[in-house]
């Protein structure tokens, strides 16, 4: 047994390491909710070091789908969110869990399909429209199917097309964005892709764009500090240090940078006016 | 075939070319696991020992229980130990959430009932009449165990080989708990999980490498004192 008196003193070691690594820095830690497509493009890596850059502030972002992300602002476990789900934001601020939101950037939706695009939706201008030539060619759909603002866009898109996919057709992943690219691709079916994720990926992908462009396609990033009246707990000052970087001159030309070099486009519109 | 060749090749390159975040995950990934395996040896092996050696009511009871905690999903586990670590939980106040200590907590509750069960059965393979003769010479209960303890080491060396191994590979509950944030809590098994998703293949291929060398080391090193300690039958 003589290795484990070795252990004991190391372990408790180590322990008070890791645990004093986050009892002093409570303060100074943001906690951010935000969605998978934020962080698989590699945005919210090129925000977070920007942003822990002067040292005052570890940012802890939680990359989830939209869904999720409100969910942990309604119960207080986040500081801020930068999610894109609309109407679910207006009723989660509406609730008085969150305030001051601003949508300040906006990306847009594509529908991919395989290349031989059995469903014939190429040309089609209206998303609406080109779900229903899906469903009518009962060809295979892969749903995101987790409450993200992908997901979400997808069921109005449904509604908007009043049909619904056969359901031995319809294929609900309840993955992220790039996890679902990764099985439409095997199964050779359609799906709804915000546009910035599926870029980042597009040399694994077979898919190809069938439907882009149009009003109902665009996709809308906001940012929601939580309420810090409903939950004391939430770290404000952090929170309010990190929305007003995301708005603020630098943080808006790298936005607008980003992508350019990797993938020779550009990925996110800023669309909040700087002061 | 081709990118699997090539996500091998890439990953070699990735590896040797000592990319500072690969190791800095690989690093962390390491001691959240040894941490979490050492914690529960501390704690399960005296409480496997004394659940073996003792008689009280509900005993065979208590051990069903243990033993079906060996096959408690990490993922239950994960979701139940966030919800007490988050900040609207009994146990919020810690800040253990999305921070390495919360993972090594969830970690700990998985191998504890791997790493009892397994010092149960070792400690109830030796003879009774052993363990009475030691207590007959005066030893108190744990001095007998420990006792006890020195002649099945090489059972409860395997007991920690299996919960390191499990907690090595565990990738659901360190993702609920950690939340696979870069810098901070990203480990080889979600690291690999997120980088599959994003069709990486060829990092998702050399952090898999990287957990495999790093497994075999661990278990090489504790097979090397296992067997040292065996010696030829």
């Amino acid at each position: 047994m003589k290795h484990l008196k070795m252990v004991v003193p190391a372990a408790l070691a180590a322990l008070l390491v890791f645990g004093c690594q986050n009892k002093p820095a409570t303060q100074s830690l943001v906690r951010l909710a935000t969605t998978t497509s934020v962080q698989d493009t590699g945005l919210l890596d090129v925000l977070t070091d920007a942003f822990q850059k002067d040292g005052k502030y570890k940012l802890q972002a939680i990359a989830v789908g939209s869904g999720q992300a409100l969910q942990l602002g309604r119960t207080g476990e986040a500081d801020i969110l930068f999610v894109h789900s609309p109407e679910d934001e207006a009723q989660f601020v509406a609730e008085g869990f969150g305030t001051d939101r601003t949508t300040f950037m906006h990306n847009d939706f594509v529908i991919l399909g395989p290349a031989a695009d059995p469903a014939k939706v190429k040309g089609e201008k209206k998303a609406a429209d080109a779900f229903k030539r899906i469903a009518a060619a009962k060809a295979v759909f892969v749903s995101r199917a987790d409450q993200s603002g992908t997901n979400k866009k997808e069921l109005k898109l449904w509604d908007e097309a009043k049909v619904k996919p056969a359901k031995d057709k319809y294929i609900e992943a309840g993955q992220g964005m790039a996890a679902t690219l990764t099985m439409a691709d095997e199964k050779k079916a359609y799906v709804l892709a915000d546009r910035a994720t599926y870029l980042s990926m597009r040399k694994t992908l077979g898919l190809v764009i069938v439907c882009e462009g149009g009003e109902n396609l665009i996709n809308r990033y906001s940012l929601i500090l939580a309420n810090p009246a409903k939950f004391p707990k939430v770290n404000a000052a952090g929170a309010q240090a990190f929305f007003d970087y995301v708005l603020s001159v630098p943080a808006k030309e790298m936005i607008e940078k980003f992508g350019l070099e990797k993938y020779g486009q550009q990925l996110f519109f800023y669309d909040y006016a700087v002061k | 075939m081709g990118f699997i060749a090539e996500g091998f090749q890439q990953a070699l390159h990735l590896i040797f070319s000592g990319n500072a975040e690969i190791f800095a995950i690989a690093r962390l990934s390491l001691a959240v696991s040894v941490l979490a395996t050492a914690a529960a040896v501390l704690t399960g092996v005296p409480l496997g020992s004394w659940i073996a050696v003792k008689k009280f009511p509900l005993k065979k009871f208590l051990i069903a229980l243990v033993n079906t905690g060996m096959g408690l999903p990490p993922v239950v586990a994960g979701l139940v130990v966030m919800l007490f670590l988050a900040r609207s939980g009994p146990l919020g106040f810690l800040n253990w959430l999305y921070a390495p200590a919360g993972m090594i907590l969830v970690q700990f509750i998985i191998a504890l009932p791997i790493i009892t069960a397994l010092s149960v059965s070792a400690m109830q393979s030796v003879d009774p009449k052993f363990y009475q003769q030691v207590l007959t010479l005066g030893a108190s209960d744990w001095q007998a165990i420990r006792v006890c303890l020195k002649e099945i080491r090489l059972t409860v060396l395997a007991a920690v080989i299996a919960g390191f191994g499990r907690l090595v590979a565990e990738v659901g509950a360190v993702m609920i708990v950690g939340g696979n944030i870069r810098h901070q809590t990203r480990m080889l098994t979600t690291a690999t999980v997120m980088e599959t998703n994003m069709g990486n293949f060829d990092i998702a291929i050399a952090l898999g490498l990287i957990l495999l060398t790093l497994s075999f080391a661990v278990n090489l090193t504790l097979t090397l004192i296992q067997q040292k300690k065996a010696g030829p039958l």
